[in-house]
Parts: C-alpha cells; structure tokens; sequence
C-alpha cells in the first residue's frame, strides 16, 4: 500500500466514524426533543365527555403525537407523512367533517360517535382500532381531535337519530326492502346486487376529489361505521358526510328503514336469518324475482 | 319642508333631466348596467351524454352542453353573478324563498345566488333520484337523498360562500349557490347582460364571479335615481 492511499483510507475511514456519530446524535435529539411539533390548533382547548369519563385535550395532545401524527399530520388536516400513500385518506379534523355520525348530515357528530370511531378503527382503510388504548386515552383523543376545526368552539353537536326498535326479521321485510333498494336507487353506485359497481360507481369522488369506492356488501361482515343492525340503520340514514353517500333520513320511514336494513344482509355473503330467509325465497320464486336495475320499475 | 319631500323633489327633478322620458324612476332608485364579456379562448362547451339516465335523456330534445363557461354571441359570458360586494346597507334577508330545481338531471339555474340567512327550497321534479350535495367550506357540508316525488328540501346558508353544488350519482349534474351578504345581484344571460337596481344613491364596489375565472371588482358611485354602465371583461383560459 503506497503512502497515499493509505492516507485516503485513514480519511475516509474517520469522516464515516464522524457521520456515524453525528447520526446517532441525531437520532437522539428526536427521542428527547418535543419533534415532531404539532401546528396551532383552531380551539385552545376542549373537552369531551364518553360515558362517565371526562377527555381532557392537552392529554390528548401527547398521545396524538405519539399516535394520530403519521397519518392525520402535525397540523390535523390529513397530510401527515404517510398520507401520500393512503387510499381513501385520512381524516382531515380541520374542517369537522366526519363520516360516521349518530348526528343528522351537515352537523357535528357526538363525542360517544368520535370515541366508537377510534375504537372501531375504519374496515377497508388504514385506519385501525385502536382499543388497546386505555378508554380514558380514547377520550382524551376524542378532545384533542376537537381543538383542530372553530366549529367545535360555535356549534352543538347534532341531535342524535332515534333508532326504534327492530322490527321481525320476515321474509316481507326483506323483499320490501328490496323493494326499496330499486326505488331509492341504492343499486346506482352499489350496483344490482351490492357489489359496489352500479352505474355511477366509477365517477364517485369524496368532497376532496379523491376517487372513492361505493361501499361491496359481499366483502365482509363489517360496515365503515360498525357491524349491527343499528350500525347499518344509522349509516344510510345520517349519511357519509364528506363522501358521495347521502342521508335518507328525510325520505325514508323508520318501519321501511328496517326493511332495507334486512334487504341489505341479503346481499352479504355470510349466514344470518335474512340471508337463509331470501335463499329459501329464492329457490321457490325464482320465476317472479325481478331484477334489480335500471329495467325494473319497482323491483320486487 | 321635510327632507323626504325634499327628497322625493330632487328625484323627480333629476328624473325629469336624465330620466327616460315616460318612465318612472322610483325613489333613490339607481341603477348599475352593463355587460360581462372576455378574451382570449374559452373551453368549447361540451354536449351531456345522458344515456344513463333515460327519463332525463329524453327531456332534451338536443344534448345539454356543459356550462362551467357559457358563451354567447359578441363573446359574452353567461351565468356570471355581478353583486354588490361592498357599500350595500340593507343587508337584512329577503322572506321569500329562492327556489334551486332539478330538472331533466340539470341544475335550473345553473348558478343560483341568494342572500345569506335567506330560505332555500330545492326540488326533485324527476323521475330518478338525484342526491343533492353541496360542498361547502364555510358553512357545513351536507349531502341528502332525494327521490323522485320527495318533498322539497328546506335550508338557508348562514354565511358567504361559492358553493359548488353536485349530484353524485349523475356526475354531470354541476351547479353553484352563490350566498352573499346582499339582495343586490344579477346572472348575466346568453348576452352578458346583467342589471343591478333598486340601488340608494352612494358608493358601492361591484363585484363579478365567474366559477372558472374567479372575481373581479369595481368601484361606482351613483347618485339618486342615476344610471350607469360598467363592463367586466374576464380572461379566458381553454382549460
């Protein structure tokens, strides 16, 4: 080895123990140092009340750093770092516009929906449950994610929908429903048979322009906003704000709901009391089934 | 002498002088003129393609064209809403309703301004479905079903905004309310033409808003019963 290369070895071996060294500094600033910030919050504070607990928002505050920041960004508007590769998006709490409400559509939805959201995490996003957090952690998420958007600060939250109770599960029922599923025309985006591919399914767009997907019954047991009856009920009666899915509240009638409801678990491909219901009305009355699309005026 | 028949005395004078003759013009009642036009190349308007949608395709007897730019003849801009932005003193809302309909899968009118806090009633007068869903910033955002032979929907807007109004599940369908802090407004027709009267006499600022080109203002000042003429030329872009 000449004298020079030698000299270059000891170089260039020295400044990688420099950079070496100046990384693992690095790294520790992030460890101790309140990196990555949080952006100013619309509302100095809030609370927020599930059950009997009580959220405070500067406890919030910590765990959303910890949790929430990756995705729903330093700033609350759905642009943290990983948003880029998300599809649909996360949320952006800035403009108080949330999908799954107990609360008619346009209004504020309840701190218990926000809690059941976290909870529940969202099916066929990228958002997952998070109950291994502490009920007291999720309330005090519930109150942070309010300090992002004004409106929490001027507007009540809406009133909750009455939800009556279940009607029976009838073979009736159900083809009423399915009834209603031709006339209020579910089938444009969701399609004939709930597979999310109606008519219109290829345009749908959320209010941020993103390309969105109308919701495949044959996919799952899980809904967006939960997995009961109820959950179903509620969703297309309040709407999902904030995506091409509006509110039937004002146009559908409780006992019809219901129906619809009973309609709906037809078309998922899982056991349940209307599905064996629907199969064994099938196999009698196939010759009198219309079928659901543009062609049937009513259904049946 | 009272100043309202002091008043009422300099109308009339000022009617007889410039008014038009034979033509009453009412108390403090000035009027803004003139027309909304561009240069430059607009986007071509494109024929709808409603065959999706048969009860609505067969309404129209010739395809509906797009109408995010509307043109008419001598390059006239169409559906542009030129309002008093500034100066308006009476900024309490109307009581009657404005009326936003839903016809042949088109918006009628496409651009619907009206004042804040005023009574908004939306019809279905289709066959199909439509959901009504516009997408406000500023005031909340809401989307509602509304099926063929619902009731009409009853809402206001509380504050100003440009709200883009859709249907999703006919994604043609593209319309505008327009809520502002004034009842003085017009939408230029086919040739540009808009009018804004009733004005008291004073200073106002004129604003024009056009969905693809954004506003543009002016400042005028009219006295009792006067009439002027302004013109807003926009920009046009082919895209």
């Amino acid at each position: 080895m000449t004298l020079k290369s030698l000299l270059v070895a000891i170089v260039l071996g020295s400044s990688a123990l420099f950079s070496a060294g100046a990384m693992s500094c690095k790294a520790q600033s992030h460890v101790n140092s309140p990196d990555p910030s949080l952006g100013t919050p619309s509302v100095a504070t809030e609370s927020s009340h599930v059950g009997n607990l009580t959220g405070h928002a500067e406890a919030g505050k910590q765990l959303y750093r910890r949790f929430c920041i990756g995705c729903h960004g330093p700033d609350g508007n759905g642009e943290g770092m990983n948003a880029q590769w998300i599809d649909p998006k996360p949320r952006d709490f800035t403009i108080a516009t949330f999908k799954c409400r107990s609360t008619p559509t346009g209004t504020l939805p309840t701190d218990q929906d926000l809690y059941n959201a976290i909870t529940r995490g969202f099916v066929n996003s990228n958002m997952p449950s998070w109950e291994p957090l502490t009920t007291q952690q999720r309330t005090d998420l519930v109150a942070f994610v309010k300090t992002w958007s004004a409106r929490w600060a001027k507007e009540k939250s809406g009133p909750v929908l009455v939800i009556p109770a279940e009607t029976p599960i009838t073979i009736e029922s159900v083809l009423h429903g399915r009834q209603l599923f031709q006339k209020m025309e579910c089938w444009k985006c969701h399609g004939p048979g709930g597979h999310g591919d109606g008519p219109s399914a290829a345009t749908l767009t959320d209010s941020k322009d993103n390309p969105i997907r109308p919701y495949n019954f044959s996919t799952g047991a899980r809904f967006k906003c939960g997995d009961t009856n109820q959950d179903l009920y509620r969703i297309f009666m309040t709407g999902v704000d904030g995506t091409p899915m509006p509110s039937f509240a004002d146009v559908i009638q409780p006992g019809d709901a219901w129906d619809l409801v009973h309609f709906l678990r037809t078309l998922q491909e899982m056991d349940s009391k209307e599905a064996s219901l629907w199969k064994a009305y099938v196999a009698a009355h196939a010759a009198d089934i219309k079928p659901i699309g543009p062609d049937a005026a009513g259904g049946q | 002498m009272t100043p309202k028949l002091l008043m009422l005395l300099v109308v009339a004078a000022l009617a007889g002088n410039g008014g038009i003759a034979g033509l009453p013009v009412p108390a403090g009642g000035a009027t803004i003129t003139g027309k909304v036009t561009y240069t430059g190349t607009p986007p071509k308007m494109k024929p709808i393609d409603m065959s999706k949608e048969p009860s609505c395709a067969k309404q129209h007897a010739t395809p509906v064209m797009t109408e995010n730019v509307a043109t008419g003849p001598a390059n006239a801009l169409q559906f542009v809403v030129v309002y008093i932005s500034a100066g308006d003193t009476d900024t309490s809302a109307p009581t009657e309703a404005v009326r936003y309909d839903q016809k042949g899968c088109q918006y009628l009118p496409h651009v619907l301004p009206m004042h804040a806090g005023q009574s908004l009633q939306i019809y279905n007068d289709d066959q199909t479905s439509h959901n009504i869903h516009p997408l406000a910033k500023v005031n909340a955002e809401w989307n509602k079903s509304q099926p063929s032979g619902s009731p009409p929907i009853d809402t206001k807007y509380d504050k100003a905004e440009f709200i883009p109004v859709k249907c999703n599940i006919h994604p043609w369908m593209h319309g505008y309310f327009v809520v502002l802090n004034t009842s003085h407004y017009s939408v230029t027709e086919q040739d540009g033409g808009f009018s804004l009267k009733g004005l008291p006499a004073g200073k106002y600022t004129v604003t024009a808003w056009q969905e693809q080109y954004g506003t543009q203002s002016q400042d005028v000042t009219v006295g009792a019963g006067e009439s002027k003429a302004i013109n807003f030329t926009f920009k046009a872009l082919p895209y």
